[in-house]
């Protein structure tokens, strides 16, 4: 502030520019204070310049003024205007070089300060709009304060006035509220009085009807009469009966003849609608039961317990299905039975669609952001790709005219194009050489692999041989067993058929109690490594063989067989598995025969019997 | 359709005999009986004075003539053209008379509702009903003939008494819950009987045939209540149009309400067809006046002719702004009507005069609205088919059926205003009645359809 005074007005009173000084120099930087002070003292200076200078120095008292400038000078730091003395009674003589410096210093000087103060008059013209400016804001803003200020009033008015409002509603909705008690109760009271009057005045009506009714019958009037040319038969051929106790009697009878006979035909009618309903509830469940058993089994093979209360599930059911008459006969005792597995069931179905719905709508999200998107990517950058390509085709075609053109142009020039012909031939043969050495390279590979080929058909005919000796030791064995142990043979294949059913690890225990199993797995297991080998080789005579083995192994166990289960589905699998380990024991024939092959191999074997069944 | 000719009728006194054979009806004092084939008269009867009042028996052998003004019934035979019998009810007066289901006894209700005479045809006896209350529907026989419940009134208190029809035994008597009992009806199994309330309160009771009261229901308080009350042919639906202008449901197992039908003015399913009936007046330009040429056989040129249009939803019908200080206003559903099957329920509300609902009882939904040029006098179903016939009391007879709508133009001399009709038995053919004439309309058969079809196209 006090800066901005200083340089707009400066013929202010020297008190009051010592005051902005001062408080000029205390609000300011430290920066900004050397030229402040520069400025404040430049000025007198600059004014009163020439008049100073006339009437400091004349002729007789240069001395003086030399004394009293070097004395001024020294006291400002700069070096004496005498020459320095040897001894102190010399007198001490002007020194012009250190004068003139002292001249030059000083002109260096103020010319520094004018520069000084030029920019701080600059500086302080800025400040002066930015003070400028910041007041304008200032004031803005206090109006804008102003204004938000009457704003929040009028709101506040408002908002007052609809409190007062609401109130004045409120009141009004209450005073109507009682109105409207008041009216009921006027309505209530009037009613009371209508109908009190209403039975007054009836009464009267009844008493005059009364009297009317003595007045008009008793009078014996002639003319209530019928005139009939004669009575008519009714309308059942009956004649009227008179009227007795009896047929109050039989009224009553009849009446409830007619109650009952209509709650009969309800009754008839609920109980069919019952059992079009119980219909289709069984259906349903039946219909459930066949939508959920498939895939229950999978989740179900996991959990071994629930597993087995579906199968009792499924059982139940069966069992229940075939004594339908129940339900006929009452539905109190299957109700509850029946309600309940159908909530199991239908729980069960619900969890599932719910399951499926969550799948599917992953999958449609997934689909809809990711292979959606991805494909329309893919589609537009294969387009991108194609028109590329047929730019690429096109500038060819157009490169390929250009050179036919120039083909043709240049057609005359022999010389060039057979030289251009040469340099093609031999770039040419010299990929052709690479590409010669490349199968050569492949050549040796396939020798190489033909080589192990034969190596390995050559063992594999070995192993058939031993093999097929083998066999022929068990078959020769097993025949002596037959005609020896024929009895106690198909005992086992019965027990171990029995068994056959489940999948548990118990029928390991009795085959391995059973020495005599032992030839008859093995029989089963060449026929059905040999079958997998028949996949890679030809067919060999073994396969025939495998099959009397089998016609033979099925006469023993086909009664048997036929008695399977329907749930054997599932063994089906565990065979499956099994057979898989079992190429591995039986590739090698040397080894010792598993009873887990032999267990693994009668599944597949009823497995292949049941196909063969229609 | 085919149009018979016009006869002469008073009263609007004309009606089908039960057995569908004849047809009677009122010209002043005479009675005539038409054959309903040949229209050819079987019978002319003449009365003592104007007839006000003919009721078939329900063996269609009787006629009875009520001439109320006289105190008199005059019952003639169908039969026996010389039978003759005369009641008179002397200075006691007369104002309803009715035949009993075995057509052999007729019960005549007194002035001021004194009493009920019963006279029997095949017997000397008379027998009397005190107390009869005088109310809207205040008796009403079973479908079989069997029972006859009868409102009474005794120290201000409502009775109901269920006679045995065939001796007139008294079989219960119980009193109801009810401020002033306005109605009964039986079911058509006749096993229960739907008694309800004045207007002034919305109150429908159900009592068994044995006098147990089932069930009672009220909508709502402090309003006028019933307007009307329709059983089902099945006997499973119980219809109550209120001055609320709904129409509820009622089951026949738990009797509570099913569903509300409401009847807005506004129509925005888009579901729903509204069939609005458009008046086309003739073009009387000059270049029109021959082409098209008047078709031959229609008799006079129509002033108007008017067809059915389907509105576009939402449709807004015309309301009347019901007078609320006066009595009885004209609001709520005021007539209802269950097609033959049970199928459709059509309804009509009272301050939209001109609209007939028709509901769709199986899906217990809206199914048409039909809007009419003027206000609907009388709808009723075809016996046979869910068809419904509906009259303005303009000259033209309004035909529905659930596969669309018709509009047909009655034929003849002037202005043949329907105010009423009935349908044939077999639903063949209705009779249209105006204030002085009727005729026989003839709906066409299929093989009717065909016949003229074949001469139409031989024709050209």
């Amino acid at each position: 502030m006090g800066d901005w005074m200083t340089v707009t007005d400066p013929g202010l009173s020297s008190e009051n520019k010592t005051l902005s000084q001062h408080t000029s120099e205390t609000k300011m930087s430290p920066s900004s204070l050397y030229s402040q002070q520069v400025l404040c003292s430049s000025i007198p200076l600059s004014k009163n310049v020439h008049s100073f200078f006339s009437a400091f120095c004349t002729e007789d008292n240069i001395e003086q003024s030399i004394s009293y400038l070097d004395q001024e000078l020294t006291t400002f730091g700069f070096p004496s205007l005498y020459e320095e003395s040897k001894g102190k009674e010399t007198k001490r003589e002007l020194n012009i070089i250190a004068v003139l410096n002292c001249m030059n210093e000083l002109l260096v000087l103020q010319r520094k300060n004018l520069l000084a103060q030029e920019n701080v008059e600059t500086q302080n013209l800025k400040l002066g709009s930015d003070m400028d400016h910041l007041q304008s804001c200032y004031s803005k803003l206090k109006e804008q304060l102003e204004t938000s200020r009457r704003e929040m009033i009028g709101l506040q008015e408002r908002d007052r006035q609809l409190q007062c409002k609401n109130r004045n509603l409120h009141q009004l909705l209450k005073n109507e509220k009682d109105e409207v008690q008041k009216l009921q109760n006027i309505i209530a009271s009037r009613a009371t009085q209508y109908n009190h009057d209403m039975k007054r005045k009836e009464r009267e009506y009844n008493k005059l009807k009364e009297r009317l009714h003595q007045l008009v019958m008793n009078k014996k009037d002639k003319k209530i009469a019928m005139d009939i040319l004669n009575y008519v038969g009714r309308a059942d051929g009956k004649r009227g009966s008179w009227r007795t106790g009896k047929t109050e009697a039989r009224n009553e009878d009849e009446m409830y003849k007619i109650l009952l006979n209509d709650y009969e035909y309800r009754q008839k009618q609920i109980l069919m609608e019952n059992a079009e309903l119980k219909k289709v509830l069984q259906q349903m469940k039946k219909e459930m039961i066949s939508l959920l058993s498939p895939q229950k089994k999978k989740p179900r093979e996991r959990v071994d317990d629930s597993t087995g209360t579906v199968i009792s599930d499924v059982e139940e059911d069966a069992g229940e299905l075939s004594r339908e008459s129940i339900w006929d006969l009452s539905c109190e005792t299957v109700r509850e039975q029946l309600t309940n597995s159908i909530r199991k069931q239908w729980r069960i179905l619900k969890s599932h669609v719910e399951k499926l719905d969550n799948q599917v709508s992953k999958v449609h999200l997934e689909g809809f952001n990711d292979e959606d998107v991805i494909s329309r990517q893919d589609h537009e950058q294969e387009t991108e790709k194609l028109e590329l390509e047929i730019q690429q085709c096109k500038e060819m075609i157009k490169t390929q005219q250009q050179l036919l053109q120039q083909q043709l142009a240049t057609a005359c020039d022999d010389d060039t194009t057979s030289l251009l012909r040469d340099c093609y031939l031999l770039e040419e043969k010299e990929r052709l050489k690479e590409e010669w050495s490349l199968f050569k390279e492949q050549k040796k590979n396939f020798e190489r692999e033909r080589r192990s080929f034969t190596e390995a058909a050559i063992r594999l005919g070995l192993e058939r041989k031993a093999f097929e000796e083998e066999r022929a030791s068990w078959l020769k064995q097993q025949f002596l067993n037959m005609t020896t142990f024929d009895h106690q043979n198909s005992e086992n294949v019965k027990l171990f058929s029995a068994f056959s059913g489940s999948s548990d690890q118990d029928n390991l225990t009795v085959h391995s109690r059973q020495p005599q199993k032992k030839p008859h797995s093995t029989s089963n297991g060449s026929p059905v490594c040999m079958s997998k080998l028949t996949k890679s080789l030809p067919a060999s005579p073994s396969t025939s063989d495998f099959c009397q083995t089998r016609s033979c192994v099925s006469e023993h166990s086909s009664v048997n067989v036929l008695n399977i289960t329907p749930e054997d589905i599932k063994p089906n699998q565990v065979g499956g598995e099994c057979t898989n380990q079992k190429w591995s024991v039986a590739s090698r024939p040397g080894s010792q025969e598993g009873c887990y092959s032999g267990c693994s191999l009668t599944y597949t074997n009823s497995h292949v019997e049941k196909d063969d069944l229609p | 359709m085919n149009f018979s000719e016009v006869f002469k009728l008073s009263g609007l006194l004309c009606k089908f005999s039960p057995d569908g054979k004849y047809l009677a009806s009122c010209v002043q004092y005479r009675l005539v009986v038409r054959d309903v084939n040949t229209l050819q008269i079987v019978q002319l009867y003449t009365c003592l004075d104007q007839i006000q009042h003919i009721e078939w028996s329900a063996d269609s052998l009787f006629i009875l003539c009520a001439m109320y003004k006289r105190g008199l019934v005059q019952v003639w035979s169908l039969e026996q053209p010389e039978w003759h019998c005369k009641i008179d009810e002397g200075s006691a007066g007369l104002v309803a008379s009715c035949w009993s289901p075995d057509g052999r006894h007729i019960l005549n209700t007194t002035e001021f509702h004194l009493r009920i005479t019963v006279w029997s045809l095949c017997t000397k006896s008379v027998s009397y009903i005190k107390y009869p209350k005088a109310c809207l529907q205040g008796t009403t026989f079973t479908r079989d003939g069997r029972y006859m419940a009868l409102a009474e009134r005794r120290d201000c208190k409502d009775y109901v008494s269920i006679f045995v029809c065939s001796d007139w035994q008294l079989l219960r008597h119980f009193d109801t819950d009810t401020q002033d009992l306005t109605g009964i009806e039986w079911a058509p199994n006749g096993c229960v009987l739907a008694v309800w309330d004045t207007c002034l309160e919305y109150k429908i009771l159900l009592y068994s045939l044995d006098g147990r009261l089932l069930s009672a229901y009220s909508a709502y308080e402090w309003s006028l209540g019933i307007k009307s009350v329709a059983w089902s042919p099945s006997s499973q639906f119980l219809a109550v149009g209120s001055y609320d202008g709904k129409v509820r449901i009622l089951n026949h197992v738990t009797w509570k309400m099913i569903t509300e039908f409401e009847h807005p003015a506004a129509i925005n399913n888009p579901k729903i067809v509204v069939y609005k009936e458009a008046e086309k007046s003739p073009q009387l330009g000059l270049g029109c006046l021959s082409f098209p040429p008047p078709r031959a056989g229609a008799g006079p040129l129509p002033t108007s002719e008017s067809k059915y249009e389907i509105a576009s939803v939402p449709v807004s019908l015309q309301t009347l702004k019901p007078v609320t200080d006066r009595a009885n206003p004209k609001i709520g559903v005021g007539m209802l009507a269950f097609s033959p099957d049970s199928y459709f329920l059509a309804t009509r509300n009272d301050n939209v005069p001109n609209a007939v609902w028709v509901w769709d009882i199986q899906k217990l939904r809206l199914f048409a609205v039909l809007e009419q040029l003027s206000p609907v006098r009388a709808f009723q179903w075809d016996p046979q088919q869910p068809r419904l016939a509906i009259c303005t009391g303009g000259s033209r007879v309004y035909l529905w059926s659930p596969a669309g709508c018709l509009s047909v133009q009655v034929p003849g001399e002037g202005d043949f205003a329907v105010l009423s009709l009935c349908w044939h038995l077999s639903g063949d053919s209705m009779a249209l009645l105006s204030k002085d004439h009727f005729c026989l309309c003839f709906l066409e058969t299929e093989a009717a359809v065909g016949t003229a079809c074949r001469q139409l196209s031989g024709h050209t």
